[in-house]
């Protein structure tokens, strides 16, 4: 600057302007366009959006409100409503977008909306269905009768960045033992979370709750998982107590249909909910001490249980806590029903086993095992001295391939069942075993054990064979993964035939190509393709296709009045009551999951159905 | 004579906003003047109590329109400073970059003002539509022209986008080519100039001992700039005067910061130069579980009107226990212009309201 005086000839300069283009635009008759980042009108992809509310939850203005859309269907994973945004109240800051899990919600390059209703601007975000006959078709656009209906697919501009949202994507890693080492024993392979880990686990979860209508027995998951985040153990396991009796348990081997469901898993690693059901389990000293809970007074209602699976036993959990008297029938000597069976110590340790059960029959249960009804005690007689019945006898009877030489193979209940409980059974160098499911993986991976036992140093093979290819597979990816890492060979899409014999001993199976394994409807009708076959080498054959139940405990007379369902699963109205008067079921002989959370949804429907029948009398 | 009482403002052609002064007048000299903020209260730092960590962000950059960033950035400091988050190198030069244009932004919104009042409408519209070419960097940075939302904790919301540089720099060198005729017609003006020299006189110790802080104290002598004093973002590593002017009044307080415009694009341009690699946010904990530990801590920097700084209370909750700021404008709007229009003349008091570049927003929040 020349001076500091000033000048008065300086300022006529600004006169060369006159002789200059005006450089601002002019608006109207020019638009400008705003930046390809730019934040204005929410766009919401419909198909993308699960409704979580995620997006009205972070809003610091509720301008956002979760509506349910007519002809949305939820679902698992899934809810029918999607956010509707009050424009009176945005002040466009975006966080909904950083916040959106699956990263369906944008802002658009869009600002301006001119309309004389003076609700107009409370709209659902969506991008082409609007269906508000206020808004302009986007061709027809024009500053003058400008609307939200230009917000169209295409226009995004403040959209979802990974690196730059407010998602925790990765999942706290858990601690478990490398393929090489548990492979060579039955030590539980998984370790659990420290407390740090599940505090640090527990604080990813954005409590949108969709997880709880996943669950078939709704658990309060975003609330035990936020308690587990405020390091208190004992109220997480308090409200998982609420809804499932056996965390020990499910927080091993639970089939995770929350985790399916999980916002996170859309675009990361959902929340480890299972594994953090298992913290809040083997954390506490003792649940009766953490619970502060207790059987309610005698109401003098008495309820026979048959089977102390997941089902029976969470069933009497929930009566006691209503105080009914409970007896629970089974023909093994401990409680746990397949559970006791099936899930090999690798996954599901003793204690963890012990540990559920022994606290509901803390509660006055009474057992009875080593006693088979039809057997040993006539099924209507129970009906006869209970006020209830509940069936929950689980599916114990191996199906099996119908295969040529098949008295040669083990059944794959019997193998877990010797495995676990029995003396060490015997097992081959190359043993093969058919099934594409969790129980063969839980077969295969505990034959892969015994032969390091039985044959330490000595070359071994576990091979599965399955009609399934790898995408059809049954079993959890999980499972296969880990069944991989330990060095179980799989043979998909082959369909055994017949066990090759030679001299009376196995030598292998002979097996087809498959050709397809389900018909156009979708039902279960392999076909093979006949001259493509091959023979799987072994000398040792273990099915494990499935299991069946076993119902002819219930005597004839009665058989005739159960109703089945179209998949041949017991019938049961809303209060998990058959259509005989007074018998209850649930598990795998009624639901199509056949899992333990699913069992203990049941349980927890008949529960109520039970004490309302017993209420009313 | 007998003794008046004239309201200037609220409503007031020549008032900033929401925002009067009451004045005691005896013909036209001011005997007693009072300032009567309040008209713009929302309440913010109550507010900011009921809301998550996180969801106050969308509000602190609201207590200043003019000069938003600021508080985006005291407030993002303080929480990391809570928290215990730390910043990518990256994101530290960001935020310079945000901070200077924002105190451009603000600066070329005061010469507005500034100008309007004393009746050079002509710079008045210059400087409000090349402010607007610094907005259209906001948007293409930050997706909003007026609020950002940009600076939080960790870092920076997004990355540079794409031709970010080549377009601010091109922005910023035909701002640096206006600057010469905005002295042309009104900082070299004479009329200007002879306006302005010796109106709104402060000394240096009346300056600091009514709180006085930014270009305000600067142009009374004191070099006292907290990107020096206490550098924050990327300030330690740049190099850039702090310019200064000693007699304290209006024409001082204008010419600073005309030169402080000056400075901020030679500290973006550096920030370019220099702008390190790697991630430009460090992500915060998930927000529906953010708790902060119990602490408290005051944090400031140098706002286009003075320190700005932040006084946080956490009590180990997810949302502040309380939040309070510290703005230039409060002393400056309060207790110096107060003490400045004693003796002056009706026609300077607005004069002397911009000269002091105030913002009513950043009083009541």
């Amino acid at each position: 600057m020349s001076s500091e005086k000033g000048s008065i000839l300086a300022p006529f300069k600004a006169l060369k302007y006159l002789f200059k283009k005006p450089h601002t635009l002019r608006y109207p008759f020019e638009l400008k366009e705003t930046s390809p980042r730019y934040r204005g009108f929410h766009v919401n992809d419909f198909e993308q959006c699960t409704g979580c509310g995620d997006c009205a939850d972070i809003c610091p203005n509720d301008a956002i409100t979760m509506k349910v859309i007519e002809g949305l269907v939820a679902e698992p994973g899934r809810t029918n409503e999607r956010p509707e945004i009050d424009y009176g109240r945005c002040c466009f800051c975006g966080l909904c977008v950083d916040i959106c899990p699956p990263g369906s919600l944008s802002l658009s390059r869009d600002y301006i909306h001119i309309d004389h209703g003076t609700d107009s601007f409370v709209v659902l975000a969506d991008s082409e269905r609007s269906g508000n006959e206020a808004f302009v078709p986007s061709n027809e656009y024009s500053l003058m009768k400008a609307s939200l209906a230009h917000r169209k697919r295409g226009n995004e501009s403040f959209v979802s960045d990974l690196e730059y949202s407010l998602l925790h994507l990765d999942r706290v890693p858990m601690p478990q033992a490398a393929a090489e080492e548990r492979k060579q024993s039955f030590v539980e392979m998984v370790r659990g979370y420290s407390a740090e880990q599940a505090r640090s686990e527990a604080s990813r979860c954005l409590e949108c709750g969709l997880c709880e209508e996943a669950c078939p027995a709704h658990l309060r998951i975003s609330d035990y998982v936020k308690a587990i985040s405020e390091q208190d153990e004992e109220e997480a396991l308090r409200l998982i107590f609420e809804d499932n009796p056996l965390p020990a348990i499910c927080g091993r081997i639970c089939m995770k249909h929350c985790e399916d469901a999980c916002s996170l898993g859309l675009r990361g690693e959902p929340v480890a909910i299972r594994w953090l059901k298992r913290y809040a389990a083997d954390s506490v000293e003792s649940y009766a001490a953490a619970l502060r809970t207790g059987a309610a007074p005698a109401t003098g209602k008495e309820v026979a249980v048959i089977g102390a699976g997941a089902s029976g036993l969470a069933l009497a959990y929930f009566l006691r806590l209503k105080g009914h008297g409970v007896t629970v029938f089974d023909s093994q000597l401990a409680g746990g029903g397949m559970l006791r069976i099936g899930p090999p110590r690798y996954r599901l340790p003793q204690k963890a086993l012990e540990d559920d059960v022994d606290h509901i029959a803390s509660l006055g249960v009474q057992f009875r095992f080593n006693t088979a009804v039809g057997k040993d005690i006539q099924f209507e007689e129970l009906r006869q001295r209970y006020d209830a019945v509940y069936i929950a006898v689980g599916a114990h009877r191996s199906r099996t391939a119908r295969i040529e030489n098949e008295d040669k193979a083990l059944m794959a209940l019997d193998f877990l069942n010797a495995a676990k409980l029995g003396s060490r059974p015997q097992v081959g160098r190359e043993t093969i075993v058919i099934g594409g499911g969790n129980v063969a993986m839980d077969v295969a991976r505990t034959c892969l054990r015994l032969q390091q036992l039985e044959y330490p140093g000595e070359k071994t093979v576990t091979k599965t064979v399955s009609l399934e290819s790898w995408n059809e597979m049954p079993a959890t990816e999980e499972e296969i993964e880990e069944a991989k890492a330990e060095g179980i060979e799989f043979n998909p899409a082959w369909g055994p035939k017949g066990i090759v014999l030679e001299g009376g001993e196995v030598r292998g199976l002979e097996c087809r190509a498959v050709k397809s394994v389900f018909d156009e409807e979708g039902r279960f009708n392999p076909t093979f393709y006949e001259e493509n076959t091959m023979l799987l080498k072994g000398d040792m054959v273990i099915e494990a296709i499935g299991q069946g139940y076993d119902l002819s405990f219930i005597p004839d007379n009665l058989m005739e009045s159960l109703e089945f369902t179209e998949r041949r699963k017991v019938k049961v109205n809303e209060d998990g009551m058959t259509s005989i008067p007074g018998v209850f079921a649930g598990g795998d002989i009624v639901n199509l999951n056949m899992d333990a959370v699913t069992a203990i949804a049941d349980a927890k429907t008949a529960a109520e159905g039970i004490h309302k029948l017993l209420s009313d009398r | 004579m007998r003794e008046l009482e004239l309201y200037f403002g609220p409503q007031h052609p020549g008032m900033v906003g929401n925002f009067s002064i009451t004045l005691k007048v005896e013909g036209d000299r001011v005997v007693e003047a009072t300032s009567n903020p309040g008209f713009l209260h929302r309440g913010f730092e109550k507010l900011m109590e009921y809301r998550s960590w996180t969801q106050n962000f969308p509000l602190v950059c609201r207590l200043n329109v003019m000069d938003p960033d600021p508080y985006e950035m005291v407030y993002a400091m303080g929480v990391e400073e809570l928290a215990g988050i730390e910043v990518p190198p990256r994101a530290r030069y960001i935020r310079t970059i945000v901070l200077e244009l924002s105190r451009i932004a603000s600066h070329l919104f005061w010469a507005w003002g500034y100008a309007n009042m004393l009746g050079f409408d002509t710079l008045g519209q210059w400087s409000m539509g090349d402010r607007d070419y610094i907005l259209d960097l906001f948007e293409l940075l930050t997706g909003g022209r007026v609020y950002h939302i940009y600076i939080w904790p960790g870092g920076v919301r997004r990355d540079l986008p794409q031709g970010f540089e080549e377009r601010t720099l091109q922005t910023l060198e035909e701002l640096a080519g206006r600057l010469p005729d905005y002295d042309d017609v009104f900082f070299e003006n004479r009329i200007f100039v002879s306006r302005a020299r010796g109106t709104g006189k402060v000394d240096r110790d009346t300056a600091l001992a009514l709180g006085a802080t930014g270009p305000v104290l600067r142009a009374a002598g004191l070099k006292y700039d907290t990107r020096k004093t206490e550098p924050y973002a990327a300030y330690q590593d740049l190099e850039f005067q702090v310019p200064t002017r000693q007699q304290g009044d209006s024409y001082c307080r204008a010419m600073v910061i005309r030169e402080e415009i000056q400075e901020s694009i030679a500290i973006v341009r550096q920030c370019f130069e220099q702008m390190p690699e790697g991630p430009a946010f460090h992500r915060p904990p998930n927000p529906f579980k953010w708790k902060i530990p119990p602490g408290e801590t005051y944090v400031r920097i140098e706002g286009a009107r003075g320190e700005t700084g932040a006084y946080l209370v956490s009590d180990g909750g997810n949302k502040p226990y309380r939040i309070h700021f510290r703005s230039p404008s409060y002393p400056h709007g309060i207790l110096l212009l107060e003490e400045l229009l004693k003796g002056a003349s009706i026609a300077d008091v607005g004069h002397i309201m911009m000269s002091l570049n105030i913002a009513a927003p950043e009083i009541d929040r």
